[in-house]
């Protein structure tokens, strides 16, 4: 007798539980995770659509494509970064997005709204310096070219994407022209010879914490860097400065895993996620910019000079064309490769 | 004579033969039990081990991307004698085919294959599709005028050639070599980097062996002379790094070794240097925390091939006029050549092999070949030149097995 009751208990629990479905979240975890649980999937729970199961990973599209091909999507909506969302949009891996149930695409900034993807925020990759040790500030990328007035190494990220930019920047060229240069062999080869001017003073790093880390311990005098590590390492009380002139930015996107069985509460999860206001909280959380234009006026002054779409931080800044990285991609980073270890 | 011994032997050969077949079935019987004891070990090996590694590099020889995208094409392409461009209906097939590739979203793949053989093919699909006119309508003529790459011969029959099944381009890539029109040759040199690569993975493991024997070999000598309580205690010393997380004991090094680290902050303030010197971020550090991490694996079997030499064969050399360092050079170290290939050969196998450290303290001149396996495996997802990349180094460590197996066998036996 006891043991039907019980049983009945833990029925009517479960039971209880189902009635409200749940969608699984996947982002990139850490500072980022925190943020999205504040600003969407807690205030996206308490309007009684349904739970969120939030969960973490690495950008490894492998697993998205062992669920897709194996028909076990246990993934719902996933944060991905725009070469994996163009890729993944191509190979059939993410559901096309019907941009009517996700609000209006022209309140979006360009490249936050396409086919299977929609832009949570952007973020850039800036110079940065330690305040405290460079007399005059720099103003943009020719100051790493510039060694008699900041002698000492530079650090940059070790791949191709990025470091031609920066180096076409540096050598003058406009933002709005970049990528149409960097497509000649003769640009690509102007890159280089660019970067052959202070190859001997660059020190390359590959994850995103070490060149803060080298700024700290003095080994660079300036480097490129992602602008929410700097903003973190601002509020730990390190003096360092970015410069927005010249800054490289790309999107991050929601995207919905083809097969979820949760589509549709994943469309009105991110059109929820993507409202001024819940982006808004995100932003003071973690200092990257909102994709809907809608959102800035809503953050106050200080927070919002922090942001890479503040108006002034956007105005001379370079969105990193996705497209032109993977179709050149391999073949530059394989040049790249080479010309590094020389 | 040969009857008289014939009668003779006959009782006696009937009985050894029935002896033999009773042995034979005996040993037989002997061997279905072995092997049926083994078999489940013997298919642990091959289904998850051997098949897999099997599947896995066969990947660098797989050309599926072209064959499955353009099925029809192919058919139309296969008595194409490559004089004059196709007719028609091969352009008709490719136009299909891509339509088709398109809504089973095959064009990424198929895109970037293209764009191995020549980086302003990865586009043509995109250009077919978005120039091509409405079904029923004739292909041919509309494509060849908007889309010059197929007014070029070269690309019908660089589609043709990509068709087939296998492929050694990425074998070739993988040595810097490319194939144009059926010859071999060495790819732009501003381009290759490979070959390059390799030297410098067998002269990184090398020199790291080299340093391994030098620090470890008086080390081990030095322990295995030590009263045992206390080489206990001294051998755990050896051991607690070995213990330690690759990435915990590689991230200290850093911390020791950079500019303003532990190491360069105590020379200055010493007084015995002005400014810091540049330790990591360059082979040096990739040589100093190699040869740390992989110390122990170079002393452990040599401190268990030392400890087994009976010193008295020593002092027997020395009691019968040797000087010190001829009895050592001449009759110990001789018994420990087989701790030292022993110890030599695993330092080297695992340090060719070796990604994190490198890639963590060393600079874009100092990564070694697992470092693009990673790279190609989960950045750019082109596993065919991953696996390529990863099948050289698996027949390097193959071919040094084997050269230290011939080499090893008749000299290394103690005495």
């Amino acid at each position: 007798m006891l043991k039907r009751f019980a049983a009945l208990t833990v029925l009517a629990a479960f039971g209880g539980q189902v009635n409200a479905e749940s969608l699984t979240v996947v982002s990139f975890g850490g500072l980022n995770k925190d943020a999205q649980d504040k600003a969407f999937y807690q205030p996206f729970a308490a309007t009684g659509k349904g739970t969120v199961q939030a969960g973490e990973y690495n950008g490894e599209m492998a697993k998205i494509r062992a669920m897709v091909q194996t028909r076990q999507v246990s993934w719902d909506v996933v944060e991905v970064e725009s070469p994996d969302l163009i890729r993944g949009c191509a190979e059939g891996l993410f559901e096309p997005l019907d941009w009517s149930k996700l609000g209006d695409a022209g309140k979006f900034v360009s490249g936050a709204a396409t086919e299977c993807g929609a832009g949570i925020f952007l973020w850039s990759t800036n110079l940065t310096y330690n305040s405290a040790k460079l007399k005059t500030a720099p103003k943009g990328w020719e100051a790493f070219w510039d060694t008699k007035t900041y002698p000492g190494k530079r650090g940059l990220r070790k791949s191709a994407k990025f470091t031609l930019e920066v180096a076409l920047l540096a050598d003058g060229v406009k933002p709005a022209e970049l990528y149409q240069v960097l497509g000649t062999p003769e640009g690509v080869d102007r890159a280089f010879k660019k970067l052959d001017l202070i190859k001997a003073d660059i020190q390359w790093w590959e994850a995103g914490a070490q060149p803060l880390q080298w700024l700290v311990a003095g080994d660079v005098v300036m480097t490129s860097a992602y602008n929410g590590r700097v903003s973190a390492a601002q509020s730990e009380g390190h003096d360092f400065k970015m410069v927005w002139n010249q800054s490289l930015y790309d999107i991050d996107s929601w995207a919905i895993v083809k097969g979820s069985p949760h589509k549709a509460l994943g469309e009105q999860f991110i059109a929820f996620a993507n409202l001024p206001q819940h982006q808004k909280v995100f932003a003071e959380n973690i200092p990257y910019g909102p994709t809907n234009k809608d959102t800035l006026p809503l953050i106050d002054a200080k927070t919002r000079d922090q942001l890479p779409t503040a108006p002034a931080n956007l105005a001379n800044a370079l969105q990193v064309d996705t497209n032109f990285w993977i179709d050149h991609g391999e073949e530059l980073e394989q040049r790249f490769n080479a010309w590094a270890a020389r | 004579m040969s009857e008289v011994l014939a009668l003779e032997s006959a009782p006696s050969a009937v009985q050894t033969q029935r002896l033999q077949r009773q042995l034979q079935a005996t040993k037989r019987r002997y061997i279905r039990r072995s092997v049926l004891l083994i078999l489940p070990l013997l298919a642990l090996l091959v289904l998850g081990f051997l098949t897999p590694i099997g599947a896995l590099l066969s990947k660098s020889v797989e050309n599926p991307e072209v064959a499955e995208t353009l099925p029809e094409t192919l058919v139309q392409l296969k008595n194409w004698d490559g004089q004059a461009l196709p007719g028609e209906s091969a352009f008709s097939a490719l136009g299909e085919d891509l339509r088709s590739a398109r809504s089973n979203g095959q064009l990424f793949a198929f895109n970037r294959r293209l764009g191995y053989e020549s980086s302003h093919l990865s586009s043509l699909s995109g250009s077919v599709l978005t120039r091509l006119p409405a079904s029923g309508k004739p292909v041919r003529e509309a494509l060849l005028n908007s889309v010059p790459a197929l007014a070029d011969i070269k690309t019908w029959s660089t589609l043709k050639h990509l068709g087939q099944p296998y492929t050694d381009f990425y074998w070739l890539a993988a040595f810097d070599l490319k194939k144009d029109a059926g010859h071999i040759s060495a790819v732009a040199p501003d381009k290759a980097l490979y070959v390059d690569v390799l030297k410098r993975s067998l002269l990184i493991a090398a020199l790291v062996t080299v340093l391994c024997v030098l620090l470890g070999y008086p080390l081990a000598y030095w322990l295995s002379r030590q009263p045992a309580r206390r080489a206990n205690l001294l051998l755990i010393l050896v051991l607690l790094p070995f213990w330690t997380s690759l990435i915990v004991r590689t991230a200290s090094w850093i911390v020791l070794l950079q500019s303003g680290g532990l190491i360069n902050n105590t020379l200055i303030d010493l007084g015995i240097l002005e400014k810091p010197l540049q330790l990591v971020f360059n082979r040096t550090g990739v040589l100093i925390s190699m040869t740390h991490i992989l110390l122990p694996f170079l002393i452990l079997p040599l401190y268990a091939v030392m400890k087994g030499i009976d010193s008295r064969f020593e002092r027997a050399a020395i009691s019968l006029g040797a000087h010190p360092f001829t009895a050592f050079r001449r009759v110990y170290l001789p018994q420990t050549y087989a701790g030292v290939t022993a110890g030599a050969l695993l330092v080297f196998i695992m340090a060719i092999g070796y990604y994190i450290t490198p890639a963590l303290l060393g600079g874009p001149g100092d990564q070694m070949i697992s470092y693009f396996v990673a790279y190609y495996t989960n950045t750019t997802i082109n596993w065919g030149m991953a696996t390529a990349l990863g099948t050289q180094l698996l027949i390097i460590v193959l071919l040094l097995y084997w050269v230290y197996a011939k080499v090893s066998r008749p000299a290394n036996r103690p005495a």
